[in-house]
């Protein structure tokens, strides 16, 4: 029981149509769309269409204040605020020359960590709910709903995040905090193995996963893949690893590749890097030093020497780069926003050629996009 | 032969231990609130709409209209105006508006004011069909708070527009 | 034709109407509350008490609504299709026997009559895709003729072993053949045939492949195909749509029991009667709900490879196991 062969295209002229999955689709998760021919329920040709929703978030930080643009990070990816905040307060840290008390950085990193795990628990529920699986959906949900609980009462929001300022973070955490992420963990590792029980060892998923989708390694590198697809495809590139920032260094933590460049791969993936992000979170916390959480020389009025700066950081779905160009003034002069899921979003095309419908999406899924990401 | 055998062997009993685990959970107690019932609570620094602090001693506004906030917002949603007295040290507020339309709760203005004028309300359920609700001017339901609170202390000062804090 | 046969004839029409009718409403609520506990919430709880008024509020929603017919659409087939599909699931249960004596009518070729109904089904099913005249409804429409072709045979294999089982094709007779004790179930007479509950388990797949509940939920899969062969259906023609889904699952429950689980026959050998039969359809019912709440979605592939490589095989194999082992223990 394995895939069908693909069948030939170009073979004979065929009869085919257009499907237009989107911009309102249940599988789209988002206002995107794409344009398929197809030869029965065979996709010839996958394109996507993107652009319905953007916002001009680069243009926009070239209008507004260093600090003014900070909440737009938040919204970018809206699962994943708190990375995309880090990026940009970083990139500025740099061109500023700001330090950061040690504090700050815990902080930053134990948050950026729960803001993943909160980003892949509603990948797990939305891409089984793409399979058509709905109950693990609202499992998923459930854990989430912790971590939003926890970030709630530190940063004030839920989900666009804008916590993080030039040279630490606005608020500090308190022990009730601390021990919320500590029961988080305790209760997080069980699900994760009920999980495990109720979908990743399921037959039909397996059956539907395995051997659909195959990306390679290449195919990563040409479109600039990065995150869980290219770890999916055996790459362990891991901005976290390969060119740690904040405090990564003095965790232990693996980066989880699996070779086989399949859904299940990435799915896998992802569920494991829940589970090190947990170990990330423990060490965290018990190594979390005392101190202030902003540093005390932040100008008032920022005024970045002028240059070209870039901070690139692991985001939930993959690399996040922040390249700033400033000019001395009070305005950045450029904000280049690199987003991962705009590129993994690219290689969907080549993917999905010859593929079923299904599996298509499946594929769709297993990219996890956030479609403000790709449009920002 | 024998792999076929336990390959569905295999399928069928990871499709049983699926059942098991919802089934376990069927018997568990629900976790969701019901909301308009039942409402969580909210956290301290939850971020409603932004509105003015008024000083404990004057029952004034503190805010004396150095417009710091309205430079921060990134939405260019605040305006304040305010007159210099006579015999004040301070300028004090006449006018703030708050286009809460274009507000995005990033909460750059409470920041940026360092005499603490401002503050997140608590009320999250506002509803209007009207767009012209939500441009609130807040000076003046500061106003009438402490015009409410200086007649009478039974009548309870005027809510927001349906808003219920837990 | 007497009076009172006709009387007799009115009261069942209305009876089953009735039982579907309602079966159809509370089944809706009964799936809404289930998922909701395996999911951890209450489902529906504002209408009337409890919820329990919700199925009315859906059907008076439902009603308010404007039956569309998208321009283009084969608007004769368009409206024909959800009557279509709801009938057959309602003369079906003409001659499914609640008890020794409730039955609409005891037939001789009962077994035959319901399968031969339930295929008409997948045909409604078909026309309502091909009539919508949407891309969505046609690649639906297909994939549900496909699935049904592959999920009658094993299906119609094991009916084939548990007539020569039993013996007759009187749904009535099989049910009295399985009185007394609960192995006296067909699920558990193993000397007739030790794979039976091989055999219920590919009867109780097949039942879900039929109609078209998940995992097997080809025709409606809502993240591929927004809703399959329904996508263009508002108001009470969705509605129709909706129901017939739980009517023809009532329908397969209660063949499932009348076939394996002993009919109305009570598991400790008295107290038989209808009561015994609800309980047991029910139950199928639960864990029909408890399946859809529990797995993903398969992919078509799959579904073809599980019926073509796994059931057919098997039930192929319980065929002949089934008739060896009846030679030898005759003989
Ligand atoms: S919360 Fe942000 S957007 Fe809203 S008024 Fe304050 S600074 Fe402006
Ligand atoms: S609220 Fe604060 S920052 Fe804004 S004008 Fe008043 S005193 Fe200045």
């Amino acid at each position: 029981m394995s895939a069908p062969e693909v069948i030939p295209a170009s073979d004979k002229p065929c009869e085919t149509f257009v499907l237009n999955v989107g911009p309102q689709h249940p599988a789209t998760h988002g206002v995107l769309r794409l344009k398929l021919t197809m030869d029965g329920e065979y996709i010839m040709r996958a394109e996507p269409v993107c652009g319905y929703i953007h916002r001009m978030h680069e243009k926009m930080g070239e209008n507004r204040t260093w600090a003014q643009f900070l909440p737009n990070t938040g919204r970018i990816d809206y699962l994943a605020a708190m990375a995309y905040n880090h990026a940009y307060v970083a990139a500025v840290e740099r061109a500023a020359k700001i330090a950061v008390p040690p504090r700050a950085e815990y902080i930053r990193v134990i948050t950026t960590e729960l803001n993943r795990i909160s980003s892949h628990l509603v990948w797990f529920g939305a891409f089984l709910l793409d399979l058509g699986g709905f109950t693990p959906l609202l499992y998923a949900f459930d854990d989430r709903e912790q971590i939003l609980d926890m970030l709630e009462a530190v940063t004030g929001s839920r989900l666009t995040y804008c916590y993080y300022r030039f040279g630490g973070v606005c608020n500090d955490v308190d022990a009730d905090f601390i021990r919320g992420c500590r029961d988080f963990v305790a209760r997080l590792r069980p699900r994760l193995k009920m999980y495990r029980t109720l979908v990743t060892d399921n037959i039909i998923l397996r059956k539907r996963l395995e051997g659909i989708g195959f990306i390679s390694q290449e195919m990563c590198r040409k479109y600039g893949a990065t995150g869980p697809v290219i770890r999916g495809s055996g790459v362990a590139y891991d901005v976290r690893k390969i060119e740690p920032y904040s405090v990564y260094r003095e965790f232990d933590f693996d980066i989880p590749t699996f070779p086989e460049g399949d859904c299940m791969a990435r799915y896998l993936v992802r569920m494991e890097e829940m589970a090190q992000s947990l170990r990330i979170i423990e060490q965290a916390v018990d190594k979390l030093p005392d101190g202030p959480v902003l540093s005390s020389g932040v100008p008032r009025v920022l005024k970045p020497p002028a240059g070209d700066y870039c901070f690139a950081v692991e985001a939930a779905r993959g690399r996040f780069l922040v390249r700033i160009v400033s000019d001395n003034k009070e305005i950045p002069y450029r904000v280049r926003l690199r987003t991962p899921c705009f590129s993994n979003l690219s290689l969907f095309e080549e993917a999905t050629a010859g593929m079923m419908l299904p599996d298509a999406l499946a594929v769709l899924g297993s990219l996890d996009l956030v479609i403000p990401d790709i449009d920002r | 032969m024998k792999k076929y055998l336990k390959e569905i062997g295999g399928g069928f009993y990871s499709l049983m231990l699926g059942m098991r685990v919802t089934l376990a959970q069927f018997f568990k107690p629900t976790v969701t609130v019901h909301y308009p019932h039942e409402s969580l609570k909210m956290t301290p620094r939850f971020r409603g709409h932004i509105e003015l602090v008024r000083d404990p001693k004057t029952g004034q506004a503190m805010c004396f209209a150095c417009k710091v906030c309205e430079k921060a917002c990134p939405s260019d949603c605040i305006i304040v105006e305010g007159v210099k007295k006579e015999g004040e040290k301070r300028k004090s507020v006449t006018e703030f508006k708050l286009d809460f339309t274009k507000c995005s709760l990033c909460g750059s203005c409470v920041e940026a004011c360092k005499s603490n004028a401002i503050q997140f309300s608590k009320a999250y359920n506002m509803v209007s069909m009207n767009k012209e609700d939500f441009i609130m001017n807040l000076f003046q339901k500061l106003e009438s708070e402490r015009s409410a609170d200086g007649q009478a202390t039974a009548t309870p000062p005027p809510e927001q527009p349906k808003s219920e804090v837990p | 034709m007497s009076l009172s046969e006709l009387l007799r004839m009115l009261v069942y029409v209305v009876g089953v109407m009735a039982f579907v009718g309602l079966n159809a409403a509370y089944l809706v609520l009964a799936e809404r509350k289930g998922a909701g506990r395996f999911q951890r919430r209450p489902g529906p709880t504002e209408v009337g008490y409890a919820g329990w008024l919700q199925p009315v509020a859906d059907g008076v929603k439902l009603l308010c609504k404007q039956l569309i017919v998208p321009p283009g659409a084969d608007a004769a087939l368009f409206r024909l299709a959800p009557l279509l599909v709801m009938i057959p699931a309602m003369m079906s249960l003409a001659v499914i026997p609640f008890s020794e004596t409730l039955v609409g009518r005891n037939i001789n070729v009962g077994l035959v009559f319901v399968f031969a109904f339930g295929a008409i089904n997948v045909m409604a099913v078909m026309l309502s895709g091909w009539a919508s005249r949407n891309k969505y409804a046609i690649i639906s429409a297909a994939r549900v003729v496909s699935q049904d072709v592959a999920y009658e045979i094993p299906m119609l294999l094991v009916v084939i072993t548990m007539l020569m089982a039993t013996g007759t094709m009187n749904l009535h007779e099989i049910v009295q053949q399985q009185a007394g004790w609960f192995w006296h179930w067909n699920l558990f007479r193993l000397d007739l045939n030790p794979l039976m509950p091989v055999t219920f388990i590919i009867f109780f797949t097949c039942m879900l492949a039929e109609t078209n509940r998940a995992p097997f939920d080809m025709a409606e899969a809502e993240s591929e195909l927004v809703a399959g062969a329904f996508t263009e259906y508002a108001g009470m023609g969705f509605g129709v749509f909706f129901m017939a889904e739980y009517a023809n699952i009532v329908v397969g429950c209660a063949m499932t029991t009348l076939l394996f689980l002993g009919g109305w026959q009570s598991p400790f050998g008295v107290g038989s009667g209808v009561i015994w039969f609800l309980l047991k359809m029910y139950a199928v019912v639960f864990t029909v709900i408890w399946v859809r709440w529990t797995f993903p979605r398969t992919q078509f592939y799959n579904l073809l490879n599980l019926s073509w490589k796994i059931l057919i095989p098997l039930s192929l194999f319980t065929l002949i196991l089934t008739a060896v082992m009846m030679k030898v223990l005759r003989a």
